[in-house]
């Protein structure tokens, strides 16, 4: 028996660690199928964590660890968790790493973590992790677990940097912290936009951000 | 002391509501209020919800997990700090008694049940309702105002998601850019009412 199982291993051939297949898992969150503009998954983390480059930076940094690191946890984890008691299975993965990323952040980024406020904390009811690890991690092994979050992670991460940079520019009038307007214009009446920096700003810029991206990729919904 | 608590429900409800101002819970708002009858349904049961979790945490994280709460059982335990724990039992907190809700009110109003069954297990994972237990302990709220605050940010959520959900009714059959449709416009709506409840920033009770 121990023999036959042998033979049926050596005659499969290993899947390359990046097959054809693996990299369209990678690629296809990053704009085919975006976790905010497609799925319409952790929005509000998207918006309040937008003023300023720094923090989203932060946040996605943050939300690229937890999620693949659940997402790799899950599917290790996924022959053994009974299917009733699953999403308190995952809340609990999910939730030990946010612990874990909030200490580091108030260990080494403690004024980012205050701006951040509960938003870390909030990382745990992101529908995107909790929605991966119910839709691939369970069903999948853990490499391409491991992808499906990385590449939701950066799908996430891009939008949330995108919406920033137009947030702390026109808002703010500076980028990553540095005043990148010059004085001349503020001279000559350029003004930066207030409302960019307040809730309104986020949500406007965050649709006409969907609609510029829906249009180019032809894709219509509903 | 009663003007306290009023002027803390008006500023949860209105000036810092819930979904237009701190976006929480936009996942929800967003996917149920296509219909208002849904959205509805979904406002009603996350008041309850949160009406009963944020009081709920208060009292765990003010006798179990706040740095030195523990000195009531031993004195020696007077320097233990497991607010790090915040997070992880708050979460199941919620989830815990999201699950006992359902049970009672299946038992004791079949009703109630009827139309708010199916929201029930979606609102563990609702992040307003974590955020709000999060903001009490930012706050530093007492007993009371946290159950006024629990309630103001539930009815804040109820109240936008039926004006969200009155207005796409009303927009349902509108010419709209193909792109834009769906998901661009709720944002964009919910971007104009938002700065609608900003007016009320000026409100002092």
């Amino acid at each position: 028996m121990a023999e036959v199982t042998q033979t049926n291993v050596q005659l499969q051939p290993r899947e390359k660690l990046f097959s054809k297949k693996n990299l369209k898992i990678l690629r296809e969150p990053l704009s085919d199928n975006n976790p905010i503009s497609f799925q319409v998954l952790g929005i509000c983390s998207a918006l309040a964590t937008t003023v300023q480059m720094r923090t989203a930076l932060v946040m996605s940094l943050a939300v690229v660890f937890v999620l693949t690191m659940s997402n790799v946890t899950v599917s290790l984890l996924r022959n053994k968790i009974p299917s009733k008691i699953r999403i308190i299975v995952e809340l609990a993965v999910v939730a030990s790493l946010v612990i874990l990323v909030d200490q580091l952040l108030k260990a080494y980024l403690y004024d980012i973590s205050k701006q951040l406020s509960v938003f870390v904390g909030l990382i745990i009811t992101n529908c995107i992790i909790l929605g991966r690890a119910e839709a691939f991690a369970l069903q999948n092994k853990p490499w391409p677990s491991f992808l499906d979050g990385l590449g939701n992670a950066l799908g996430y991460g891009w939008i949330l940097m995108v919406i920033a940079l137009g947030r702390e520019v026109l808002g703010s009038g500076s980028f990553m912290g540095f005043t990148i307007i010059p004085q001349f214009l503020y001279n000559m009446g350029y003004e930066n936009m207030g409302l960019m920096v307040l809730a309104p700003g986020a949500f406007i810029l965050l649709g006409l951000l969907i609609w510029a991206q829906r249009s180019i990729t032809k894709t219509v919904h509903e | 002391m009663l003007e306290h608590y009023l002027s803390l429900f008006v500023k949860s409800v209105f000036v810092e509501n819930i979904v237009l101002a701190f976006f929480l819970g936009m996942c929800s708002f967003l996917a149920v209020s296509k219909r208002v009858e849904t959205a509805f349904g979904l406002g009603l049961a996350v008041i309850f919800v949160l009406t009963i979790t944020a009081p709920l945490n208060w009292i765990i994280h003010e006798y179990l997990l706040k740095d030195g709460a523990l000195t009531w059982v031993s004195s020696d335990w007077a320097g233990i700090d497991l607010s790090f724990l915040n997070f992880i039992t708050f979460i199941a907190t919620i989830a815990a008694s999201v699950q006992l809700v359902e049970m009672v009110i299946d038992k004791y109003s079949p009703v109630l049940y009827a139309a708010l069954g199916i929201f029930l297990p979606l609102i563990a994972v609702n992040c307003a309702i974590l955020g709000s237990s999060l903001f009490m302990v930012e706050r530093e709220y007492n007993l009371a105002e946290t159950a006024v605050f629990g309630f103001g940010a539930g009815f804040g959520f109820f109240l936008a998601i039926i004006s969200i959900a009155s207005i796409r009714h009303k927009t349902r059959y509108s010419n709209i850019p193909s792109g834009l449709r769906g998901l661009g416009m709720a944002m964009l709506i919910t971007g104009l009412m938002s700065m609608a409840f900003m007016l009320f920033s000026g409100i002092q009770l």
